[in-house]
């Protein structure tokens, strides 16, 4: 018995987050201890301030994407279903084996998922395009003031002429699967919860 | 128990606290009743038990004053004097009873440094009770699986590689001289940026440590889970003592000890200077410190006192809670440094002041950071005045960890003598988190917690060496070495993270690894080279 609330999370919610994202039952209460924990307010919810308060991810030079995706168009508050619903994409695929259910939709953890997930991180404007731009604008988050804009600028088109396949000078869904091919996205975008 | 349907609600309190099987002993007034009426038509008893009721008029009746008990002889006017006398003998009693035992029990060996090993059996009663109580809880969890299990190693696995070493993962064919970008490097910011959000180190030290273990003093409704009648009855058991039992003993002999205090040191310090002063300033501090620990039913256990902190020296501990003081003052004098307060802790520091050279400072003088250093080396350099004794965190930090020591008390100079204390998390929860609680209802809840269970370890002195340290890397080189003694987390983290914000800077080192990665150490450096001089 620790000394935090975690009776507040009824079990029908805990069975709907089970199906959706595929946790187990106790990693579910664990992550709403987490919640809470991060929530101030203490009303149900965490704004953009709840987690900029999180050291590491402040100094994460994608940390404000980061945020960002966690907020559905245009809100400033997510309940603990958009909490679970996003960090559901970092499960890893393998643990899928278990609770296998074919009828199911694809698991919000799937390779092509994942890779969904953090095209959405590039593409700020949803055009389902990532263009120089909006390359561009990630790339100087990460660098910071360590590289000239023209060196940044050559990267960029680098990175868009290797991508581009059909010559729209930017990057879409399909090209950036096609790039990724040979990277283990399973390992680099899962984390291993603890049972 | 009886409820006496009664006008007068003090005979209630008056058979309860002294029902007892052989005799009860009643005031004066009560023999002026018709007992026997009362107990026979008005009197409620919990029990059915008609063997209660024959045990009832078997009671003796004793009387304070001169008058004989009349069984059947009643005047049923009670003049209301007699209630009061009454009142005032039982209160009296009890008085001197509590006394007797504050005084003899706890004072005289706390003046003299002599434990009589009353609390060493209370400790070890408690750690039976709780073990039993753990094992009942475990049972139970295994049989309800909705209870969740605090993990003590937290919620995720985190990989433990470098930023470098995760980049050319990502990427095997990265060049030597200056890699070149791909879109999967933002892979490694999104997970970092995921594994903090749901387990970080920081923000968990700011809030008290989640237990394995129940210890008897979950409070809310929130946190209580039925598991048994049995641990039910003995948390409310528990409930019971600490704050019906233990609070008001606790409460006395704070107050004794903290008058004592103010008193002792204000006579001791109308004397003139002298060994003989400096002596009996030792005594009155020491003695004042030890009831304050008795008052906290504190058990300390002193670890390696050969290094205990010297003249002229600086003590510094990492800090948990503003009862550290009297834990580490309980073995020794200290000077301590703080901020002039009013009211009661006013006070204090004035009385304080008077027996022996504390150093207080004004609030306009902490800004000025060369004021209060100066302050400190002219305090450390008379090398006859105490050791002070400084918290370097800076602020409460919950106990797993020791976080970054501000390197404004390790440019004084002088000894550094550091000192590790460890809170035993089974009895009690010492932290205090002052975004949650103010200070009476924090000195509340530790009043009415089991005890106070502490190990201090006393470690050698160190100094600053002459080899190129600055004061930065000689306070972390203390705070590894207190962090390794105490068993805590070493964190590189800013206590003061708890209401400020982390530094730019910060953000800016990690831009600047990963730029080194991209294209090459040498292009970064000559690049922001080339900024600078523009």
């Amino acid at each position: 018995m620790g000394s935090r609330a975690s009776t507040l999370l009824r079990e029908e919610e805990i069975e709907e987050i089970k199906k959706e994202t595929g946790f187990s039952h106790s990693q579910i209460t664990r992550l709403y201890s987490r919640f809470t924990s991060l929530d101030k307010g203490e009303n149900g919810t965490l704004s953009r301030e709840d987690f900029q308060r999180i050291p590491e991810l402040a100094i994460n030079p994608l940390g404000d994407r980061i945020i960002n995706a966690f907020f559905p168009e245009g809100e400033d508050q997510v309940n603990f279903r958009g909490f679970m619903r996003t960090l559901a994409h970092f499960r890893p695929i393998e643990d899928n084996e278990k609770n296998k259910n074919p009828t199911a939709s694809e698991p919000l953890n799937s390779r092509t998922n994942k890779l969904l997930f953090a095209f959405h991180l590039y593409d700020l404007d949803r055009d389902d395009k990532i263009s120089r731009d909006e390359l561009l604008q990630v790339l100087r988050m990460m660098v910071g003031v360590n590289i000239s804009d023209e060196q940044l600028g050559s990267i960029a088109d680098r990175t868009i002429q290797e991508a581009d396949t059909n010559g729209d000078n930017s990057i879409s869904f399909n090209e950036f699967i096609k790039v990724l091919e040979k990277v283990d996205v399973e390992q680099k975008m899962s984390i291993r919860f603890l049972h | 128990m009886l409820f006496v349907d009664y006008t007068d609600c003090c005979v209630r309190g008056v058979t309860e606290a002294q029902h007892n099987r052989s005799n009860i002993t009643v005031c004066a007034f009560l023999a002026q009743l018709d007992v026997r009426k009362l107990l026979q038509g008005r009197v409620f008893s919990q029990s059915t038990d008609s063997a209660l009721d024959e045990e009832l008029q078997d009671v003796t009746f004793h009387t304070a004053a001169s008058q004989q008990r009349s069984g059947d002889d009643v005047t049923s006017e009670l003049p209301q004097l007699s209630v009061m006398e009454g009142l005032w003998c039982v209160a009296a009693g009890v008085f001197q009873v509590w006394m007797f035992v504050v005084v003899f029990l706890i004072m005289l060996p706390a003046m003299f440094g002599v434990s009589l090993g009353v609390t060493g059996v209370y400790i070890q009663v408690l750690v039976k009770i709780l073990e039993w109580a753990t094992i009942r809880i475990q049972r139970g969890q295994k049989e309800q699986p909705g209870v969740p299990v605090p993990l003590p190693a937290g919620i995720i696995e985190r990989a433990a590689g470098s930023m470098e070493e995760e980049m050319g993962q990502l990427q095997s064919p990265r060049s030597l001289e200056g890699g070149h970008f791909a879109l999967s490097d933002a892979f490694y910011f999104y997970k970092k940026g995921m594994e903090s959000i749901v387990d970080d180190q920081v923000i968990q030290r700011f809030s008290s440590e989640e237990l394995a273990s129940w210890n008897l003093l979950t409070r809310t409704n929130q946190n209580f889970r039925y598991i048994s009648l049995r641990l039910t009855v003995i948390w409310g058991l528990g409930v019971f003592v600490r704050y019906c039992i233990l609070l008001p003993l606790r409460m006395t002999l704070a107050i004794i000890g903290l008058s004592w205090l103010v008193v002792g040191t204000t006579l001791v310090g109308c004397l003139p200077d002298s060994s003989v002063k400096d002596w009996l300033s030792e005594l009155v501090h020491l003695t004042c410190y030890r009831i304050c620990a008795r008052g906290l039913s504190a058990t300390i256990h002193y670890h390696n006192r050969e290094n205990k902190p010297q003249k002229g020296g600086i003590c510094v501990a990492n800090h948990t809670t503003p009862i550290d003081m009297v834990i580490l003052a309980n073995d020794g004098c200290y000077a301590m440094v703080g901020q002039v307060h009013g009211g009661l802790l006013g006070v204090l520091q004035r009385s304080m002041v008077r027996s022996c050279p504390h150093v207080w400072f004004e609030r306009s003088e902490m800004k000025d950071r060369h004021a209060v250093t100066s302050r400190l080396r002219a305090h450390v350099a008379a090398k006859t005045k105490l050791p002070i004794l400084i918290f370097p965190e800076g602020t409460c930090i919950n106990n797993t960890s020791v976080m970054m020591f501000k390197k404004g008390s390790f440019e004084i100079g002088g000894t550094v003598h550091p000192v590790a204390i460890k809170y035993d998390p089974r009895f009690g929860d010492a932290f205090w988190n002052s975004s949650k609680y103010n200070t009476v209802s924090y000195l509340l809840r530790t009043m009415t917690s089991w005890a106070v269970v502490v190990n201090v370890w006393y470690l050698p002195p160190m100094t600053l060496q002459q080899d190129g340290e600055d004061a930065a890397q000689f306070a972390d080189r203390v705070k590894s070495a207190i962090a390794r003694r105490g068993g805590l987390l070493d964190l590189a983290w800013d206590g003061g993270l708890k209401r400020a914000k982390v530094k730019d800077s910060l953000k800016e080192e990690q831009q600047r690894m990963y730029s080194s990665i991209i294209v090459g150490q040498r292009a970064v450096e000559g690049w922001s080279e080339d900024t600078e001089q523009q």
